[in-house]
């Protein structure tokens, strides 16, 4: 974009792209922690998760707006994953409450989530290695008549579901570009391509709302391409995506707003444009400024040392 | 990506001999994937040498290949002139290297005094000797050696750790992120202590996901980025480089200009 270009090109001969449409519904959400958004789709308040005395998660308030991407970021141990796994259903909050569509759902098993249309993947992929990619796929798919006992033994009871969830399975491999490895074992497939394996299975449940746990660890450079263009079709097709994320590139890339983590609490809030310009977000990937300098020699005396263990003992005894 | 020359892969080192010189190292874990690719560090004696970057850049890997935890594919470490490339762990110990692993680094069903008696069992006639040492580094250690590590908060457990690889008397410390998972308070003595440790004459290189803090306690710091030398200087220079703070949130200018022409393109 060349320095005369008005600020706000006139683009009337086509309609907005569904990232435009959903910038400008977050255009005028403030940048902070906890903004409330102009159509959340989850609502949480209080989260919290202690591992021994540890806040991995103290999340006061926040909103993910419908049908958007939003990234979920922040240094290692920031909590983020946590978050996830209570959002999912995946474990269970010390305290705290949350919405998803409007219903109060923390402590729902993650089974239920994935009932009331939100899925997630793994950041270690946990596609079944022996069995064959179809087979994952089918799998993925939820209400199997079949499943009954009784019904099982009655194939007319079951027989046009399973085609049904055969057709979509295919549908969703041919998306994904899998359907040459539908009959292979999905341990031999690579990383990338478990990755989509993932994406694809969750998606045989018609989520509403998907949550990826680092998509892009672990997938090779030739699959990020194809991999960032899925994740935003899912947006495209109406659907809501929160990921975690490390690779900053790709957050700028493919998000529409950002919410950054550190040390278990919401930091900071805002479009990725902007939000790597946040002190909050400096100070959490580098340490945050403390009014003292270690590097001070005066820190070094025989007893400031002995201050700081006594104030850590006294800290950790009230926990 | 940047390009750095020989002479300044070491900005701000002093002159002479270094105690630790590590020269192009490739290591990785799995066969064909290298985690390091042409790392080099040099520390030298009485030198607090700190190493940062993103998630990922081989900070760890580096520590581990030193310490002949992860294997060494080419390259070379020299330790007061001797050569020790992929030499084991214990061997590295006799030798006057000490390491203090992220996690896992007490045994918890020990006291704090069997631990630090585990750190020296290679020469355990040195005990009271070097117990005294470390007790007078970490006092609260000898008040308490009776108490199960099992016990201890982590900041506790960090201190304890750190203790046992100092019984064999080390001339290197190797430390891969003493803050992880400590409280603020906790993370700011760990580095207090660290700093003692350097002042008490035993040289050390550091790994830390705190950029900020190790920076200020370091005479000189290494910024790695995908196994490689990124930048590095004096720990007080990088604390300022636009080009750190760059490199670690990933906002280049270039980036964000791309992805304007990508959006007015598309």
């Amino acid at each position: 974009m060349s320095a005369d270009t008005p600020p706000t090109p006139a683009v009337p001969d086509r309609s907005p792209t569904p990232r435009e449409v959903v910038a400008r519904a977050l255009a005028d959400v403030p940048r902070t922690p906890g903004a409330p958004k102009p159509d959340p789709i989850i609502v949480a308040d209080g989260v919290r998760r202690t591992f021994g005395g540890i806040n991995a998660v103290d999340v006061e308030h926040l909103e993910v707006q419908r049908g958007a991407i939003t990234a979920l970021i922040g240094p290692n141990g920031a909590g983020k994953t946590t978050l996830f796994n209570l959002l999912t259903g995946f474990d269970r909050a010390d305290a705290g409450t949350w919405t998803f569509e409007g219903r109060s759902v923390q402590g729902k098993p993650a089974a239920r989530m994935a009932g009331l249309g939100m899925v997630r993947t793994f950041q270690l992929t946990k596609a079944l290695s022996r069995m064959r990619v179809i087979d994952n796929m089918r799998l993925g798919a939820t209400g199997q008549r079949g499943e009954n006992l009784f019904a099982a033994l009655l194939p007319w009871l079951w027989r046009a579901q399973e085609d049904a969830i055969s057709a979509r399975a295919d549908e969703l491999l041919t998306r994904f570009k899998l359907d040459g490895k539908a009959d292979d074992f999905a341990g031999s497939l690579s990383g990338g391509q478990r990755k989509l394996l993932e994406m694809a299975r969750a998606l045989m449940t018609h989520p509403t709302m998907v949550m990826l746990d680092e998509p892009m660890a672990g997938v090779n450079p030739a699959l990020t391409q194809s991999l960032l263009g899925h994740i935003q079709g899912l947006r495209d097709d109406g659907m809501t995506v929160l990921f975690v994320e490390h690779d900053m590139h790709m957050v700028r890339h493919i998000s529409d707003w950002v919410v950054v983590m550190a040390e278990g609490r919401v930091v900071a809030e805002g479009p990725p444009e902007t939000i790597m310009q946040d002190q909050a977000v400096v100070d959490a990937y580098l340490g945050a400024h403390h009014d003292t300098d270690l590097g001070d020699d005066a820190l070094l005396e025989e007893d400031v040392v002995e201050q700081y263990e006594a104030e850590a003992e006294a800290e950790e005894a009230t926990k | 990506m940047t390009t750095t020359t020989v002479s300044d892969v070491h900005r701000g080192a002093p002159e002479g001999t270094p105690l630790l010189d590590a020269t192009d190292l490739y290591a990785g874990y799995l066969p064909g994937v290298d985690i390091l690719n042409g790392c080099n560090l040099v520390l030298h004696p009485g030198e607090l040498v700190g190493i940062i970057g993103p998630n990922g850049a081989g900070k760890s890997t580096l520590l581990k290949a030193l310490f002949g935890l992860v294997p060494i594919r080419q390259g070379s470490v020299v330790l007061g002139g001797d050569e020790i490339t992929n030499q084991r762990a214990d061997k590295l110990v006799r030798r006057g290297v000490g390491f203090v692993p992220q996690t896992n680094n007490v045994f918890p069903s020990l006291t704090i005094e069997e631990n630090l008696r585990m750190g020296i069992f290679q020469d355990p006639k040195r005990f009271a000797e070097r117990f005294e040492f470390v007790t007078d580094i970490f006092p609260a250690l000898g008040e308490r050696r009776r108490q199960r590590a099992g016990s201890l908060s982590g900041g506790e457990r960090q201190m304890v750790a750190m203790a046992r690889a100092l019984m064999m008397d080390p001339s290197v410390l190797l430390l891969d992120e003493p803050s992880a998972g400590l409280s603020p308070v906790r993370q700011d003595e760990a580095f207090l202590r660290t700093r003692k440790i350097n002042k008490a004459g035993v040289s050390i290189v550091i790994v830390e996901q705190n950029a900020r803090r190790c920076l200020q306690i370091c005479d000189r710091a290494y910024v790695l980025d995908q196994g490689r030398n990124a930048y590095s200087g004096p720990g007080r220079e990088l604390m300022n480089d636009p080009k750190v703070i760059e490199l670690y949130l990933g906002t280049l200018a270039a980036d964000v200009e791309a992805a304007a022409h990508d959006d007015t393109q598309g």
